[in-house]
């Protein structure tokens, strides 16, 4: 039986490789469930918990779209994927979009032929170090090791950084977040690099947080969003829609709270196109009237989900920063529903 | 005679001596520890040297074990219980324990599924592993393999059903065939199996239910130390037969078949396992539509088995290679063909020559399922690196999470290798 599949597999496989990069919301639509990649487990941002259920910052992206798309939230199939396997998961059609706290970049909406559609976090890269070994600026590292996640921008960066300044470094190179903040905690290495937010979420959890410092310098940008593949279009204008109409479900005062009152009684003509309630913006990317509605309730707008999974009331306890919307000073910004 | 010396001395003895104990210092305890720890200045000084490092690591991993902590319901609960004395947070592996054997998707009220295939498998092993139980018990063993597949995966019983009838029906088509001609049967064997598998397909196509007696269970839900014992058992049994047969593949006097197991082995060897891994997990992705790829699981069988017979067949080669040509000579004076000749007299001596090498390539290739996280499957070492350690509440939790899977490893091994060698010893037939 197994092989009859395999080699009917083989005969088909060069025939549909080219079709399967189209036409990924029929797909969604007709399989039922949306195929998702997740980080294998990032604190605040996907990990499944003590039931199996995923949960987490990136994870709620995932739903959104699972509810605009098809209405039901819990219609997803995650895919956990590693830095190595994410971007041959998203590349090979096994998963639909991918939202892995993956930051967007030149080489990789270019070069990899893949599509962002859109930035769920603006993160940046710090250094966090022992607070006993008396260093107060990143520029003070020199001849330091360094633990790094390998596979990542981050990496890069680093290197980038410590060329740029003149200085030596010695890169200890791991695999996981988990691993590095254990190498680092047992000192094989002066200094952890990652994003800002993971630094903050990891000092967290130590023991003593107040004996590790965060170095002020940021030393690079790391806009991370959800991606799809690159040439349908189609597919692309429903995830970045689904992300906008999160951010601007937040500016405009809808939350998971109040909007069944603000979809029947609402008289900003911006909140009554985006719920659906007037217009028909939902037809014109395929989706249902209320595809917007759904999306906003399965786990709120941005800022619900924000406060929810890495908030100041979570054990992670990011503030907003750059993610604040941009009445507020941060760089959110959706463009208008209309 | 004997009466003279009662005369001519005062006293003699009538019965002997009862035997005394032996002197305190040249027996017993106080004797091992006189032979053992303190013959030499020297040897006294590493013994006590050895001991006092034995205390200092006893006395600094006991309490932390026995003050463990089981029934908080965070990591940050027990620092908060413990306030800063040194002791271990097991909260994590009770709260946790479900995940950590069979993975957080499969399904907790199916957990009774997998039991029960892991208890059956000892009960197939059985009669592989001790020959003097009844060889019909064999039967079960054949069976085994089918009632843990629908098990653990579920869905309907035809599927297993009829890739049983195919083996069979390959089976009694070799037994017909092979009386005339070995490769007649060979080939006849696997043509009627892959008739009954196709036929299989469209009966299973046509008349399984779409509400099966057990819950289908999707491969990717697997996962846990469930998963590693899974991929572990089926790439071992699978792998032994294959590494035999490129063993005398590579013996052959057939060029071609010969070059094949060559090239295969050569291939295999020269290429690390993470490689294979990667290669089964995406790159064959992109080879394959996205409906129709073969089960993720199906492709790291696959690429774990080729790796291990590969090197088990070089294990083998080396127990073939040891045996005197006397005895293939002696194969062919007896006038037995080639498949008497091995399945007699070669191969029961070149197997046992080879158990220690074969046992150690176990042992490593079960240890080795662990690699599989790397291309996210969620298996003991996946789920305690991705999930659980990412989970806001266990984050920090490393001696616990990779010590129980230490634990749990080292008690698979250990019970092979102590297995392995019951096994040298009930083979060994030189009077040695």
């Amino acid at each position: 039986m197994k092989k009859s599949v395999i080699l009917g597999a083989l005969t088909v496989a060069g025939l549909s490789a080219s079709a399967a990069a189209a036409a990924t919301l029929d797909d969604v639509k007709e399989r039922g469930t949306l195929n998702c990649g997740v980080a294998t487990g990032l604190a605040g941002f996907a990990a499944p918990d003590a039931n199996g259920e995923w949960t987490g910052f990136d994870v709620a992206v995932c739903r959104a779209v699972a509810a605009a798309v098809l209405g039901d939230a819990t219609a997803v199939e995650f895919v956990p994927t590693t830095g190595k396997t994410r971007f041959t998961a998203l590349a090979s059609g096994e998963i639909d979009m991918l939202a892995r706290n993956t930051t967007w970049t030149f080489s990789r909406d270019t070069d990899l032929k893949f599509d962002f559609t859109g930035v769920n976090y603006y993160d940046g890269q710090g250094f966090m170090v022992p607070k006993s070994l008396g260093v107060s600026s990143a520029k003070d590292l020199d001849g330091a090791t360094v633990c790094i996640q390998t596979g990542t921008t981050t990496e890069l960066n680093l290197a980038d950084f410590f060329r740029a300044n003149n200085i030596s470094y010695e890169p200890v190179p791991i695999e996981t977040n988990a691993e590095a903040i254990q190498q680092y905690s047992a000192g094989a290495c002066d200094a952890y690099t990652t994003d800002a937010s993971g630094l903050a979420s990891s000092r967290a959890t130590f023991e003593t947080p107040g004996d590790h410092i965060l170095l002020p310098e940021i030393i690079s940008k790391e806009p991370l969003g959800p991606l799809v593949r690159h040439g349908d279009n189609e597919w692309g204008d429903v995830v970045r829609w689904t992300l906008n109409a999160l951010i601007a479900a937040e500016e405009l005062g809808v939350s998971s709270a109040n909007i069944n009152e603000m979809a029947e009684s609402t008289t900003n003509p911006e909140v009554a196109r985006l719920l659906g309630t007037e217009g028909d913006l939902g037809s014109m990317i395929g989706l249902n009237a209320d595809w917007a509605k759904s999306a906003i309730m399965a786990s709120g707008n941005y800022g619900e989900i924000f406060a929810k999974n890495i908030g100041e009331e979570t054990p992670i306890g990011l503030a907003r920063g750059l993610n604040a919307q941009w009445t507020n000073g941060g760089l959110l910004y959706s463009p208008p529903f209309r | 005679m004997s009466d003279t010396h009662a005369q001519s001395v005062a006293y003699v003895r009538e019965t002997a001596i009862p035997p005394a104990p032996a002197p305190v210092n040249a027996a017993g305890p106080v004797k091992w520890m006189r032979d053992n720890l303190f013959a030499t200045w020297a040897n006294a000084l590493l013994t006590v040297a050895a001991l006092y490092v034995l205390y200092l690591i006893l006395a600094s991993t006991l309490p932390w074990i026995f003050g463990g902590l089981w029934t908080t319901s965070s990591l940050a609960e027990c620092r908060e219980i413990l306030q800063g004395k040194s002791a271990a947070c097991f909260s994590v592996l009770s709260e946790r324990w479900n995940q950590l054997l069979f993975g957080f998707k499969y399904p907790s009220e199916l957990y009774w599924r997998p039991g029960i295939a892991f208890v059956l498998l000892f009960i197939a092993f059985a009669p592989v592993l001790f020959f003097d139980l009844p060889r019909k018990l064999l039967i079960l063993t054949a069976l085994y393999p089918f009632v843990a597949y629908w098990l653990i995966w579920g869905g309907s019983i035809l599927i297993p059903i009829m890739a049983l009838a195919g083996f069979v029906g390959g089976y009694v088509v070799y037994s017909k065939l092979v009386t005339r001609n070995f490769a007649a049967g060979f080939f006849g064997g696997i043509a009627a199996a892959a008739v009954i598998w196709i036929i299989g397909d469209y009966i299973v196509g046509a008349l399984a239910s779409d509400t099966p007696w057990l819950t289908p269970v999707p491969s990717r839900d697997l996962g846990g130390f469930m998963l590693n014992l899974m991929l572990g058992v089926t790439c071992v049994s699978l792998s032994i037969p294959l590494g035999i047969a490129l063993a005398l593949g590579r013996q052959s006097s057939m060029p071609l078949i010969k070059w094949i197991c060559v090239v295969f082995i050569e291939f295999i060897r020269g290429v690390p396992l993470i490689t294979l891994l990667f290669v089964a997990s995406v790159m064959l992705a992109y080879f394959f539509p996205p409906e129709a790829t073969v089960d993720l699981f199906l492709r790291v069988v696959i690429m774990i088995t080729m790796f291990s017979s590969a090197y088990i067949a070089e294990v083998i080669r080396g127990g073939l290679a040891a045996l005197p040509k006397g005895q293939y000579e002696a194969g062919d004076s007896l006038g037995l063909d080639y498949a008497q000749s091995m399945r007699l007299i070669i191969l029961p001596q070149a197997l046992k020559i080879s158990i220690p090498g074969i046992v150690n390539i176990a042992v490593g290739l079960f240890k080795d399922t662990t690699l599989v996280s790397v291309i996210s499957m969620f298996d003991l070492v996946g789920m305690i690196r991705g999930p659980i350690l990412a989970s806001t509440d266990w984050n920090g939790v490393y001696w616990e999470l990779l010590g129980f899977a230490a634990l749990l490893f080292f008690v698979v091994c250990y019970g092979i290798s102590q297995y392995s060698q019951w096994l040298e010893r009930r083979l060994a037939t030189d009077h040695r």
